[in-house]
């Protein structure tokens, strides 16, 4: 038995917070109280072998991901690299890029087979798996960083949205980025693929040799990092106008390859005060597409929720 | 693979991610850190905003939402805990955190440090009465022996946890697993420990115990010959007899002394078990988890039969456990056989006045440690000027903003319930240590001649401006303000 876990509700008393080594979870429920503590006690049940299962397979987990990686057996671990495979042959990735929100939705998915809620989040320190019933709705608002909770946007999810996954990502966060952003926030059908998105994003929001920009290979700062000795970002200067734009622009171009792909649904780029928007394209907001997004890809949340229907 | 690294590299083993943490940095999860070649937990550096109005219902320690206002700091009464703040370990260096503010008028000095504590333990105070286990047996830990059955107390039994030679004089493993018991203790979580020849217990700070699977609800009211000299006013008249069951001393209403002096009739009882002194008998049943701690599921067991010459058709006879929990009213009919009825009202009122005399049953930890040389000289150039202001009530000693209670003698030893301090007030180092945060608050002028490190007093608005790491929390209404000024010395009266 895991008795490294924190289990407990937080002192609202409403939500439910769950931590083990570096995995830290703030999980919301809504619907009848029964039904929510339910939920409640899946997550907890399912969270504790979850740093276990993922530290079972850890070297392959830290490695790039490449067309003959081998397979994976956990599930999480399945996950994370199929969000990351889709970009292994274009750039250095490698299944950590997806680990926040792979646990977010095994998490969710747990909550969602054990009750019938009204709506659920499960948040992985900013990548943020969404249960929505029909009709439902979450607000959601972005911050810059997490010791300056100022809302530099807001906007709401509905059911309806083919929006199930929320991620940021950025240099100032937990996780080191080869980019510059202070923050890319990134929805897409899935927290896992949202996660994978964040980090290719802000890794590409960027300004090369840039002199106010100091990069550390990310084995000096952190010996096993699965980074290896690529240049992390640890400190970036006062930029001027044009070039914020620049470099924000450089990663708005690289969002709006993954929309056109249907990777993400939009985005929101932030570096020193400035935000770049990537909409949701046209297309994607079409109802159809939208059914069949969510049948095809939502894969563990669509078959979890017919077995709960069941 | 260790070798690989360079030297100060050191490997983080609190959780199975196992990270490489270099000098200065900190793990995957942020939350420990390589400090000086050391493996340290890094959580934010806790300071406490006085809780408004005291009996205020806040919710304790609640994590302050929105940005903060630097400029309301003025105004507000601040105190910078120990907890996060860092330590002098193993090196003799000032403290962190030397913070000055004004306080009713006068200047006052805080020395926040994290003390590095090898001599420390916890006492637990169990409340129940049932038998924990034999005096001086072992408490083990995933079957390792890290502490003792000590003295039992009044309706509680007690255990002394960890002290140096659990945590450094057994074998590693010994040290390890006392070291984690006590950090869960601390911290406020469940623990499963078991005695030797004795119980196994689940228990966690402010919370009830649960002793071989059972969990205790309440303390019971007294011993059944005390629950009797608390209640025989109120059953005089409205009953012949009483009984008070118990695993310890049973009471009997008519023999005992505050019977006797309200002038209750001999009524013919006649109970199993050892007589001590009149009304009082010991081991009337063997110990369990019915009547009063006993294995009695029914009372009658324990009653031999009536004697003719005193008892009387119709006498009125309660029977009642200590803790009000089970009870029973019974009528003698012709041939002097109790005959079970409902409770009488009148009684009732009296069960239910056990019963609220009960108290909750909780298991209660006791931090208790030495603030040894290197934590001292953090504090000032002459250690033991600072034990002498503590021993003289001028230097007031907190941990986490928590009141303690400093043993007379030599040293700081001090003890602390950790309920009152923050939340994951506790950490640990691999030595095995615990890491707990100390505070010393005393007079800016007294800290000056103590030899204090003058040149490192910050005042707490510069501290507070550095928001990096810093939570605020509010202050436990039931903790005195662990700022207030404290008294005044020889040469200043």
């Amino acid at each position: 038995m895991n008795t490294r876990a924190t289990i407990r509700l937080l002192p609202d008393g409403r939500r439910l917070h769950l931590s083990d080594g570096p995995i830290d979870l703030i999980i919301g429920a809504d619907g009848a109280s029964k039904e929510a503590r339910h939920a409640y006690q899946a997550a907890a049940h399912r969270f504790v072998t979850i740093l276990d299962e993922l530290c079972d397979e850890l070297p392959l987990l830290r490695a790039r991901a490449t067309l003959d990686s081998p397979r994976l057996k956990g599930h999480i671990a399945r996950r994370m690299s199929d969000a990351v495979s889709v970009y292994g042959e274009r750039c250095f990735i490698t299944p950590m890029a997806a680990v926040a929100g792979a646990v977010s939705e095994a998490v969710l998915v747990a909550m969602i087979e054990a009750a019938q809620l009204d709506r659920a989040y499960v948040n992985n320190g900013g990548d943020i798996a969404l249960h929505l019933s029909p009709g439902q709705s979450y607000a959601i608002g972005m911050i810059e960083r997490p010791e300056h909770p100022s809302l530099f946007g807001k906007f709401e999810i509905s059911a309806s949205v083919p929006v199930r996954g929320i991620a940021t990502s950025g240099w100032r966060g937990r996780s080191f980025s080869l980019g510059i952003a202070d923050a890319v926030t990134v929805l897409a059908r899935n927290a896992a693929a949202a996660d994978a998105a964040a980090t290719i994003i802000a890794n590409s929001v960027n300004l090369p040799d840039h002199p106010a920009i100091r990069r550390v290979p990310a084995c000096e700062i952190s010996p096993d990092s699965d980074l290896l000795d690529l240049p992390v970002t640890r400190a970036v200067g006062p930029l001027c106008t044009q070039e914020i734009f620049q470099a924000l622009q450089t990663g708005a171009t690289v969002a709006q390859g993954l929309q056109a792909k249907g990777w993400i649904h939009s985005a929101a780029l932030y570096l020193q005060g400035r935000v770049l928007l990537v909409e949701p394209s046209p297309q994607l907001a079409g109802v159809e597409l939208c059914a069949a997004i969510a049948e095809e890809a939502n894969d563990g949340l669509a078959r979890s929720q017919r077995n709960a229907h069941a | 693979m260790s070798d690989v690294f360079p030297k100060d590299t050191v490997r983080c083993d609190a959780c199975p991610v196992l990270c490489y943490i270099k000098l200065g940095q900190t793990g995957a999860c942020d939350r420990y850190g390589n400090v000086a070649g050391q493996l340290v937990r890094l959580d934010p550096h806790i300071v406490l905003d006085r809780a408004k109005s005291q009996g205020t219902p806040l919710v304790p320690f609640l994590e302050r939402e929105g940005e903060w206002d630097g400029s309301l700091m003025k105004s507000k009464e601040m105190f910078v805990t120990a907890i996060g703040a860092g330590t002098t370990y193993p090196d003799y260096k000032p403290a962190p955190f030397i913070v000055s503010s004004e306080v009713e008028g006068v200047d006052m000095v805080t020395v926040v440090t994290e003390g590095i504590f090898s001599y420390c333990g916890v006492k637990l105070k169990i409340d129940t009465d049932r038998h924990v286990g034999p005096e001086r047996n072992m408490v083990r830990a995933k079957g390792e022996p890290i502490g003792h059955v000590t003295t039992a107390e009044y309706g509680s039994q007690m255990l002394s946890l960890g002290g140096v030679h659990h945590l450094t004089g057994g074998s590693k493993s010994e040290g390890r697993v006392t070291c984690e018991t006590l950090l869960d203790l601390c911290n406020g979580k469940e623990v499963a420990l078991t005695i030797d020849e004795g119980a196994s217990l689940t228990v966690a700070a402010g919370r009830p115990p649960i002793v071989n699977g059972q969990r205790e609800e309440r303390m019971r009211v007294g011993c059944g010959s005390a629950t009797i000299g608390m209640f025989a006013k109120q059953w005089f008249g409205k009953v012949d007899e009483v009984v008070v069951v118990d695993d310890h001393i049973t009471g009997v209403l008519s023999e005992h002394q505050a019977g006797k002096m309200l002038g209750v009739r001999e009524t013919g009882i006649s109970l199993q078990g050892r007589r001590s002194t009149p009304g009082r008998y010991f081991q009337v049943a063997q110990p369990g988890t019915g009547w009063g701690g006993t294995n009695l599921s029914d009372p009658l067991a324990i009653l031999k039969p009536f004697k003719a010459k005193a008892a009387w058709p119709h006498l009125r006879l309660l029977m009642v456990s200590t803790t009000g929990e089970h009870f029973a009213y019974y009528e003698l009919d012709e041939s002097l056989r109790p005959i079970e009825r409902d409770l009488p009202e009148p009684l009732r009122e009296s069960v239910e006045r056990i019963r609220e005399n009960c108290e909750p049953a909780l298991t209660t930890v006791l931090f208790m440690a030495g603030a040894g040389g290197s934590l001292r000289a953090g504090a000032t150039e002459n250690p033991v000027k600072l034990t002498d202001s503590v021993k003289r009530s001028l230097t007031r000693v907190t941990a986490g903003g928590a009141p303690t209670y400093v043993w007379p003698g030599g040293g700081i030893t001090f003890m602390v319930d950790v309920s009152r301090m923050p939340e994951k007030a506790f950490g640990y180092v691999p030595t095995p240590a615990l890491v707990a945060p100390i505070e010393f608050t005393l007079k800016k002028s007294e800290y000056a001649a103590l030899g204090g490190h003058m040149e490192f007093v910050r005042t707490l608005d510069e501290v507070m401006r550095e928001k990096q790491r810093q939570r605020q929390l509010t202050s436990l209404p039931e903790n005195p303000w662990p700022l207030k000024p404290t008294p005044k010395s020889e040469e200043e009266a």
